[in-house]
């Protein structure tokens, strides 16, 4: 978010040129299966392809020194979510789980204490995600630590294009000429973050901050945005990162 | 169970049916949820459309529609749909409307229908149409919906919004184009308030201002002012507003203090459309308390029949709301002899003061406050022993045709028996009145029985009710001591025998337009109401109504244990079956009628309709037991006429 103004200039990667090079490249065979599976056709309308909301909860914001602590994940598409088939996962941090990450996640050192490591869940989490394009709220977070859990685990990382409803929001609610208008008045900007967002939509209120709920809150936050602001028509390289 | 599972659980579990399921089938329905996000304005479900869930409202509201687009029943947070197309046929019967921004939460029918066949409560929930919309009819009945209906019931679209800058000609357009009769005047501001909301485009705006066309004629045109000003400057800035979950008494009363005919509704700050005084007077006609003041405050014949649209309109709504068959007969009979006193009324102002006392009595099902939507009518004329046809003829047969004439311009159809207070026969003194009773008991015939099924149900209407209740008196004290007339009666009653075969399969019937169909009157309420006046009869009792009648009856030995319950239930439940018949007629533009195909109800209603039709078989049989011809009468036997077994 650190680019304000240049954000549709910004450089988008070639996502199935880069998914083709990995499917090559890759060393590891579940990750060469991973890449191997590739992209619906850029030009594949959003309505027709299968997603996956996807949240961590993490011990800090630096994916080089906090872990993941929990991963959730609930299938979806425009027509239907499915919380019956979501996943979730406890996992042991590297590193030490610090008092206030505690207090705002929910997790408990005891928790945490029996919990798996993330290499444990890497087999799954793949299958899981394979075929599915992946929706997170504020794709930086969740594309840096998966990268960096890969890289530790396995050695090579893995990157993906996401769907960033935070993104789509602030394309709404920040870029567009009246809200920079805003800010050149020095008005307040409105707010992006994942309850927030769902408040204009109506969508009702959920405690936040477990993996889980925050992924079913992000699949049911991109039904509503596409519904406001792009239709079931949308190509999907129009929208994913 | 999953923790956002728990979310959904916890949300569901405070709503019936599901807050008084069991955990395991809870957990079940809440296993298989899924979910989908509709924006308001959406078409939620078409009209035949395949259905293969149960609708739960997670947030936000819906509507549904009659096929005639007419406004049906509006539901919000908690409230399920869908379920009786899924029991049905799993085809959608009304179209279904997102009014705010929805999250609907979506059961498959396979897990929605294994709760139902393990969860009584929650089966006969959705059989009925949900107990809670049977409890709010019966506070209904109390206080006729003013204080229980809440405001968003009444509000049919979403309110047109300018900006104080806006001209006073482009908002008259605006109001023009979306046929109201105001606008809301709103306005962008900085800050967050207790007065803002936030709009589409996701900025701060706040309600400052209403202006309507009352305003266009007293600020506007009569100051002079030009079409360029801008609405702002015109608009009262003083907005009484009221909260959409408040009750429409509430509504009214503001409306009243404040001298105000439009009441912007708010959810929470957000405009979700604007109460006008006639939506309130508009939805109370709907409700049959004020059908029967409006009655009453009718002045001619002509203008009571134009009110009898209404009594459609009502019906169709409290079975809607899942009234049971007791409280939409009731109201029905009400409203008929609503209209009947009335008509007598008017006749009196027109005709002048009757020169004798006379009692105008209702017979047959109106009676017995039974009548169903499609009823004749079947009245009668008793009058005071000093009647002399030669003077005071005239005045009453004038009455009688004013009366009749009235009831068959307001949809009560002349009786096809001349059962009616026109025919000369059926107007007669006191004293010819108890001579037919005591010649129908003494010596019942093929003519005099087939009247025994209308005559012997009577109650007064207007008049000297003391007369009818004379003629109730009367037959209470020779009935029970009249063998030979009770033994006819209950040959009779076994004249129309309920269409169950061998194997209890249904036996179509096999004349008319409505072949291979089941008359619900000819072989079910209607046989059914027969045989329980039989033993009303021979206990004495003084009741009219079908369940008055069964309560005298349990107080005797007549019947053996278990089935006075047993006639009650298959007496509800044939009169609902039939009565949701009808009101689907209705809905659809049709004629009501009384016959069903078996092939167009479910598998459990068959079942239910079996059992109450071998009710009415069983107990038939038990007639002929216990009121047998006394011997040395059999050759004297006239039958009834029609054939009996």
């Amino acid at each position: 978010m650190s680019r304000r103004f240049g954000f549709r200039r910004q450089a988008q990667p070639n996502w199935p040129d880069y998914l083709a090079a990995r499917a090559t490249q890759a060393a590891d065979p579940r990750l060469k299966r991973y890449f191997e599976t590739g992209l619906p056709d850029p030009a594949t309308p959003i309505s027709e392809v299968p997603l996956m909301a996807m949240d961590f909860e993490t011990t800090g914001l630096d994916s080089h020194r906090h872990d993941i602590v929990s991963v959730g994940l609930v299938p979806f598409t425009l027509d239907r979510i499915r919380p019956a088939e979501g996943k979730y996962w406890v996992l042991a941090p590297r590193r030490q789980l610090s008092d206030e990450s505690v207090a705002f996640h929910h997790i408990t050192h005891a928790e945490v204490a029996d919990a798996p490591d993330f290499a444990s869940i890497i087999d799954e989490l793949l299958a899981q995600i394979t075929g599915r394009l992946v929706v997170v709220h504020y794709r930086q977070l969740e594309r840096s630590f998966l990268d960096a859990a890969f890289r530790e685990r396995v050695g090579e990382g893995l990157l993906m294009p996401m769907l960033d409803t935070m993104s789509l929001e602030a394309r709404i609610h920040r870029q567009s000429w009246w809200a920079r208008l805003r800010r050149w008045a020095g008005r307040p900007m409105a707010s992006i973050r994942l309850h927030e967002s769902r408040q204009r939509y109506h969508l009702p209120a959920y405690t936040g901050h477990h993996a889980l709920v925050d992924s079913l809150a992000t699949a049911e936050l991109l039904q509503a945005q596409i519904l406001y602001h792009y239709s079931w028509d949308t190509p999907v390289s129009a929208l994913w990162r | 169970m999953n923790v956002e599972q728990l979310d959904i659980r916890a949300h569901m579990a405070q709503f019936a049916p599901f807050d008084d399921l069991p955990d395991e089938l809870l957990d079940r329905l809440v296993g298989s949820v899924e979910v989908r996000y509709f924006q308001a304005g959406s078409e939620l479900l078409v009209k035949d459309q395949e259905i293969d869930s149960l609708w739960y409202i997670r947030s936000g509201a819906v509507e549904m529609y009659f096929r005639s687009g007419r406004l049906f029943n509006r539901l919000d947070e908690g409230d399920i749909f869908g379920y009786s197309d899924l029991l049905r046929n799993r085809r959608v019967r009304y179209p279904v409307n997102a009014i705010e921004d929805t999250l609907i939460y979506f059961v498959p029918a396979d897990v929605f229908e294994s709760v139902c066949d393990e969860d009584d409560d929650f089966s006969e929930f959705v059989d009925t149409g949900g107990q809670r919309l049977k409890g709010t009819v019966e506070q209904q009945r109390d206080d006729s919906g003013l204080m229980t209906t809440r405001v968003r019931r009444l509000i049919t679209r979403q309110p047109k919004m300018v900006e104080a800058t806006t001209t006073l000609q482009e908002a008259a357009r605006e109001m023009r184009d979306g046929n109201t009769t105001c606008v809301l005047v709103v306005d962008v501001t900085d800050t967050q308030s207790a007065y803002t909301f936030t709009g589409r485009d996701g900025r701060n705006w706040q309600l400052s201002g209403i202006l309507t066309d009352r305003d266009f004629c007293t600020r506007v045109l009569a100051e002079g002012l030009s079409p360029e000003t801008a609405v702002g400057d015109v608009m009262s800035s003083k907005v009484i507003v009221v909260q959409s979950d408040e009750s429409v008494y509430e509504a009214m009363l503001s409306m009243l203090r404040n001298q105000v005919h439009h009441l912007p509704v708010l959810h929470r700050r957000q405009p979700m459309g604007v109460l006008h005084l006639s939506d309130i007077v508009r939805h109370e006609t709907h409700s049959s308390l004020f059908l029967v003041n409006n009655i009453f405050v009718q002045n001619t014949a002509a203008q009571l029949a134009r009110l009898s649209s209404e009594v459609q309109t009502g019906f169709v709504r409290m079975v809607a709301d899942g009234a049971n068959s007791e409280m939409v007969s009731r109201s029905l009979a009400t409203i008929g002899r609503s209209f009947t006193q009335r008509l007598l009324e008017l006749a009196e102002s027109e005709l002048g003061p009757p020169p004798v006392p006379y009692c105008f009595m209702v017979l047959g099902s109106m009676a017995r406050e039974e009548p169903t939507i499609n009823a004749d009518q079947d009245n009668a004329l008793v009058l005071d022993d000093r009647y002399d046809a030669e003077q005071h003829g005239e005045y009453f047969e004038s009455l009688a045709r004013f009366v009749c004439d009235g009831l068959d311009a307001c949809g009560y159809a002349y009786c096809k028996g001349d059962v009616m207070a026109i025919n000369p026969r059926w107007r007669q003194p006191l004293h010819v009145w108890k001579r037919y009773f005591t010649e129908w008991m003494d010596e019942p015939n093929g003519e005099r029985l087939l009247h025994s099924s209308i005559f012997f149900d009577l109650a007064p209407v207007h008049g000297e009710s003391p007369m009818v209740e004379a003629l109730q008196d009367l037959i209470a004290d020779l009935a029970p001591q009249r063998p030979v007339f009770l033994a006819a009666l209950a040959r009779n009653a076994k004249s129309r025998t309920p269409p169950l075969g061998f194997f209890r399969t249904f036996v179509m019937e096999q004349d008319g337009e409505h072949r291979k169909s089941i008359n619900l009157k000819r072989r079910g309420t209607a046989p059914l109401t027969d045989l329980v006046r039989v033993h009303a009869l021979a206990c004495g009792s003084k009741a009219q109504n079908s369940f008055a009648r069964l309560d005298d009856i349990a107080n005797t030995k007549l019947l053996a244990e278990g089935v006075n319950e047993r006639l009650r239930y298959a007496f509800e439940f044939l009169s609902m079956v039939r009565i949701r018949h009808q009101a689907d007629a209705i809905e659809k533009g049709q004629e009501p009628d009384n016959s069903v195909d078996p092939e167009n109800i479910g598998s459990r209603e068959r079942h239910h309709l079996k059992d109450a039709f071998e009710a009415i078989s069983n107990a038939q049989k038990f007639l002929s037991f216990r009121y047998t011809m006394p011997a040395g009468r059999q050759g004297k036997r006239t039958g009834s006429g029609k054939g009996a077994p």
